[in-house]
């Protein structure tokens, strides 16, 4: 019989043992030399023919008993196996775990990168006479409770995110919507997490005292030192915003440590010519306090002087490795590393993670505009061809299912073939958009960021199993 | 599985899942596992009415008489054992030991 390698990455440690990440099932393994020689002599197109292969082999019956393990794992398997038919949807409507209120499209700050009111925004503008709502009334954010714990079905927990514009300037609909939601959750028997996203400069002793009273999870928009903050994120006047938001961050993470709160992330825009990530990541970790750092390279159209090139991308790769050093060392020592990006890409490592969607808008997730409209998440509730319906006349089914379907990573041809798919799947809808003005496409001009930073997690995961095996036990669900 | 070690917990799950199944499979070609059966009754057509190479009842795999009586004693199966309750109750009159004289027992016609 003909057999074939299936779909996979083959890697090594630096002490020259095999590894192999098998696409289909996204399993881990680890290789001797028998077993190494299997999965690459057969990692031919048109299969090899097992029996002579096994028949040519140094130790015919060992090579038998190996391959057939390979076999029944899924790495090795008959070139004209019939594929199982292609992925489908889960049951749907599938039930909402988190909502994203855009609170706000107003922010304070003029960021030049951002997405929201830049050349790349995809809100539909508005019609001439048409009003729109830029703050979301408190109405609408108690609507927006009772539309979440009906529909997320037998959850036992839902997440509100609260988003903007910056967030905190529509701070009385974030506490109308977290009082209403204590006292209905309570009454349907589920717990509510909240979380935020702010740029920090409207934390006030108030605020902070509510968002560590709730546990909320903060998120806080900055892209480094004075230096770094104030190249893009600035004020209407182009000052630069460091200033005023340092001592109001260590207050909110003082605070925080004192009440023991969840932990709080730094979120990094990359842009063209950033420092390094290592020295912003030392100095938000060690100086601000952060607990987590993670790190997103600018969604822009290519021809923006704040986008980064191909070049920049394999700099923040290079420097993404020389930051896994650091998380090695720590993970070793079997403590928590503040790595964001890469801390998540090794929990979905471990655990198998096999994704048919890039992440959960419109399935799990979902964004609500400032007027209550619903889409796929916060970065597409302005835009109206996205629009799925409303928070008080509901979602429309039809259009998300119809979306997801056609957004199914089986339906982009070039992940088909990648060994990546199970954690990218195409990557962000937003991203795509903007990129190539249709959601459903896969981001092709990440492709290779991607595998770079998988390969470099599934290194990293081998580095840290071999220094200390437990250390994944905390991703572990059973 | 002595070439490959699974790393993570989804290649564990899948080693898990292929040892059990072969597991199953190796146990379907060795002997059957000794089966407790009740006593009185059995749900598979258990030897009752054999003999062994040498005529007895000995060398059989479990001692028939256990079936015959107690079938035809306590609980009745029809098909293969007359039933002394309603329509055979001296059909083992003739018969004191059945390891030794089971062939006097004769045949039930209804
Ligand atoms: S977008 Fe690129 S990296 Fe991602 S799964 Fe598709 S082909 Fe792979
Ligand atoms: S579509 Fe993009 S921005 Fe929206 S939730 Fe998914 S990854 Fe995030």
């Amino acid at each position: 019989m003909r057999l074939r390698t299936v779909l996979h990455r083959r890697f090594h440690d630096e002490h020259g043992t095999a590894f192999v990440y098998v696409t289909p099932s996204a399993a881990i393994l680890a290789l001797d030399g028998l077993a190494g020689q299997l999965v690459a002599g057969f990692d031919v197109p048109d299969g090899v023919d097992d029996a002579d292969f096994v028949a040519q082999h140094a130790d015919p019956a060992e090579a038998r008993r190996a391959l057939g393990d390979l076999v029944d794992l899924g790495v090795i398997r008959p070139v004209d196996e019939v594929r199982p038919p292609a992925a489908q949807l889960p049951p749907m409507p599938f039930p909402l775990a988190t909502l994203v209120l855009n609170v706000t499209n107003k922010c304070n700050l003029s960021c030049t990168y951002c997405y929201e009111y830049g050349a790349d925004k995809i809100a539909t503008p508005a019609a001439p006479g048409e009003k729109r709502v830029s703050r979301m009334t408190e109405d609408t954010a108690r609507q927006s409770i009772d539309f979440l714990l009906r529909s997320s079905a037998e959850r036992p927990q839902v997440s509100i995110t609260f988003f903007g514009g910056e967030t905190l300037l529509n701070f009385p609909a974030i506490r109308a919507a977290v009082d209403y939601a204590e006292q209905q959750a309570k009454a349907v028997r589920k717990r509510v997490h909240y979380s935020l996203t702010t740029n920090a400069t409207l934390l006030t002793d108030e605020v902070i005292d509510f968002l560590t009273t709730h546990r909320f999870g903060i998120t806080i928009s900055i892209d480094g030192d004075a230096g770094e903050q104030d190249r893009h994120r600035v004020w209407k006047s182009g000052a630069g915003s460091f200033a005023d938001m340092e001592p109001r961050i260590r207050k909110l993470i003082a605070t925080n440590k004192e009440r023991k709160g969840r932990p709080i992330g730094a979120r990094v825009t990359v842009t063209r010519g950033a420092k390094s990530v290592i020295d912003t990541y030392r100095f938000l970790t060690g100086d601000l306090g952060f607990d987590e750092v993670g790190f997103a390279p600018v969604t822009a159209g290519p021809d923006r002087t704040w986008a980064l090139g191909d070049q920049g991308y394999e700099n923040l790769l290079a420097e993404f490795s020389t930051l896994a050093e650091d998380y090695v060392a720590a993970a070793a020592a079997g403590r928590a590393h503040g790595f964001a990006n890469l801390g998540d890409l090794l929990r979905e490592l471990h655990q198998g993670i096999h994704k048919a969607h890039p992440c959960g808008a419109g399935l799990g997730l979902l964004g609500v505009s400032t007027e209550g409209e619903l889409g796929l998440c916060h970065r597409f509730v302005e835009s109206k061809d996205h629009a799925l319906g409303s928070v008080r006349k509901g979602l429309d089914e039809g259009k998300r299912t119809a979306f997801l379907e056609q957004a199914h990573v089986d339906h982009k041809t070039d992940c088909r073939v990648c060994f990546a798919k199970p954690l990218c799947a195409g990557g962000c809808y937003h991203e795509a958009h903007v990129r190539y003005g249709d959601a459903t496409r896969a981001n092709l001009h990440y492709c290779e960021w991607i595998r770079g930073f998988v390969d470099l997690g599934l290194k990293t995961y081998a580095r840290i199993l071999r220094a200390n095996p437990k250390f994944f036990a905390r991703y572990e669900s059973s | 599985m002595k070439h490959i070690l699974p790393l993570n917990q989804k290649a564990r799950r899948l080693w898990a899942m292929v040892a059990q199944s072969r597991q199953q499979a190796v146990a379907l070609t060795q002997d059957p596992p000794p089966t407790e059966y009740p006593f009185g009754c059995t749900t598979i057509f258990a030897p009752g009415w054999e003999v062994d190479s040498s005529g007895g009842t000995n060398g059989l795999c479990q001692p028939i008489e256990r079936d015959l009586y107690d079938c035809y004693h306590t609980c009745y199966w029809p098909a293969q054992v007359p039933d002394g309750v309603t329509n055979a109750p001296s059909w083992t009159a003739s018969c004191g030991a059945p390891m030794n004289d089971w062939k006097s027992i004769d045949l039930v016609f209804p």
